[in-house]
């Protein structure tokens, strides 16, 4: 009976688990995980969990009230430190080492960290464990908040923080916020929207470093020379893949997993969301995608995929094109986006305006498409995102606006 | 097949609708619209489809 192994119990790697039953697979699934207890829902740590809103339980992964009927044998607090990829062949924390038939690598990603020793006072957000530790120090009521970077996790936490009643400084060395994903004309709509809202928002500037006093922070330093008072810092500076435990494993290595476009690795071996880097057909772009619906698409994808490999029925060795999409809730604002486009995209406003916060703007790149972004208009997304799942064709998203 | 939705949780992402307009929409009001609360067996695969793509996991269905 062929035997899979799933390294990494977060979204990706337990839909991948899911799927493999879901599509007929009988053998045994194997899924670890470091984490002491099932990883949580992530989205909700830096918003609903973090305001105290809801309580950790309310933040469970969704497939946890299945995991009976699943069948898995699931190992929390055992991680995969070692691959080799000829043998398939995969050692764990618990000193085991065994062959597998099948692999599914969704050891998602890790928090970056400034370099240096972190003060206290001073955190990351990534586990329900940073969330509650970065909870418990918000409720002594600290003066300033300063929150370094200005991707999902910091703008998040700026506005939860801002909610919560603290003043917040936000520092992001980019020239605007959610700067990787989102082209500059947007970008400087969320930094209006902070503003709007009370942050302090410092773009186009880097950290030069922390100030601590008895190994506890008291201040951030700026590369411009300005000191910011800080009884508490959220590091939010974007996270780097885990692949630590793959290095010569055989497996190619490169800011992820290297996969191919069917999200096979090797012979036997897929990877699955934050981890994972492929080239995407449908933009002829390799990619990595840091986004929990990626996560759930291309943890089902892999899964196929690796039942392909196994010869297993519900196998499929199609391509692996989708179309990112993410949303992001700031203050009462519902952000979401769909597409992939670049910073030198052309941007036009086809619905609402700026000024009300509400509306939609399209990306276009000569004669195609490159993307739609929303704020607070989930409809008209979702239809532009509809008809850039079937073409990148600019006239017929155009098209769906007035 | 029945589908309830949990509006408490509901952000209105509009996933749902992407998968399966026949049975979920999204308004102009920003509030989803189950169009057919006992859709035909033939939409199951895409309602069950919905329900796990939901961000929320706000959708459940009843057999």
């Amino acid at each position: 009976m062929s035997e899979v192994l799933v390294a990494g119990a977060s979204l990706a790697g337990l839909t991948a688990a899911e799927t493999l039953r879901r599509e007929g697979f009988d053998g045994r699934v194997t899924v670890v995980d470091p984490s002491p207890g099932l990883p949580p829902d992530r989205p909700p740590l830096s918003k609903q969990v973090l305001s105290g809103e809801w309580e950790p339980e309310q933040a469970a992964q969704g497939v946890a009230a299945r995991l009976d009927e699943l069948d898995l044998d699931l190992r929390l607090g055992t991680a995969a430190v070692a691959l080799d990829a000829a043998t398939r062949e995969v050692a764990l924390s618990d000193g085991s080492r065994r062959a597998y038939d099948g692999i599914v690598i969704a050891t998602g990603a890790s928090p970056r960290e400034l370099p240096g020793p972190r003060p206290a006072g001073v955190h990351v957000l990534r586990t329900m464990e940073d969330c509650l530790a970065l909870r418990a120090e918000l409720d002594a009521g600290p003066d300033r908040v300063v929150v370094i970077g200005a991707g999902f996790i910091g703008a998040e936490v700026a506005a939860t923080c801002r909610g919560r009643g603290h003043a917040v400084t936000l520092v992001e060395a980019g020239p605007a916020p959610l700067g990787r994903v989102l082209p500059g004309a947007v970008g400087s709509f969320v930094t209006e929207l902070h503003v709007d809202h009370g942050v302090d928002v410092r773009v186009g500037v880097g950290v030069a470093g922390l100030d601590a006093e008895g190994g506890r922070v008291r201040g951030v330093r700026l590369a411009d020379g300005h000191e910011i008072p800080a009884e508490l810092v959220v590091v939010g500076i974007g996270v780097a893949p885990v692949t630590g435990w793959l290095e010569g494993s055989g497996l190619v290595l490169d800011d992820g997993v290297v996969c191919d476009e069917t999200c096979l690795a090797a012979a036997g071996i897929v990877a699955a969301g934050d981890v994972a880097r492929w080239p995407n057909p449908r933009f002829g772009v390799t990619m990595r995608v840091e986004q929990w619906e990626n996560a759930v698409e291309q943890g089902e994808h892999a899964a196929r995929r690796l039942l392909a490999e196994l010869g297993a029925p519900g196998g499929s060795e199609e391509p692996y094109a989708p179309l990112p999409w993410f949303w992001s809730d700031q203050y009462d604002r519902k952000i979401q986006m769909a597409g992939h486009p670049s910073a030198s995209d052309e941007v036009e406003l086809v619905e609402g305006s700026f000024a009300e916060r509400r509306f939609v703007t399209l990306f276009r790149d000569g004669d195609r498409c490159t993307g739609v972004f929303g704020v607070n208009r989930p409809r008209h997304v979702m239809q532009a995102r509809m008809q850039l799942a079937e073409s990148l064709e600019w006239g017929p998203v155009r098209g769906l606006f007035g | 097949m029945k589908v309830v939705v949990n509006y408490d949780l509901c952000e209105s992402n509009a996933v749902c609708m992407g998968i399966a307009p026949e049975v979920f929409e999204v308004r102009d009001d920003d509030y989803l619209y189950v169009l057919q609360e006992e859709p035909p067996e033939e939409l199951r695969d895409k309602v069950e489809e919905a329900a796990r793509r939901c961000p929320k996991q706000a959708i459940t269905i009843e057999d």
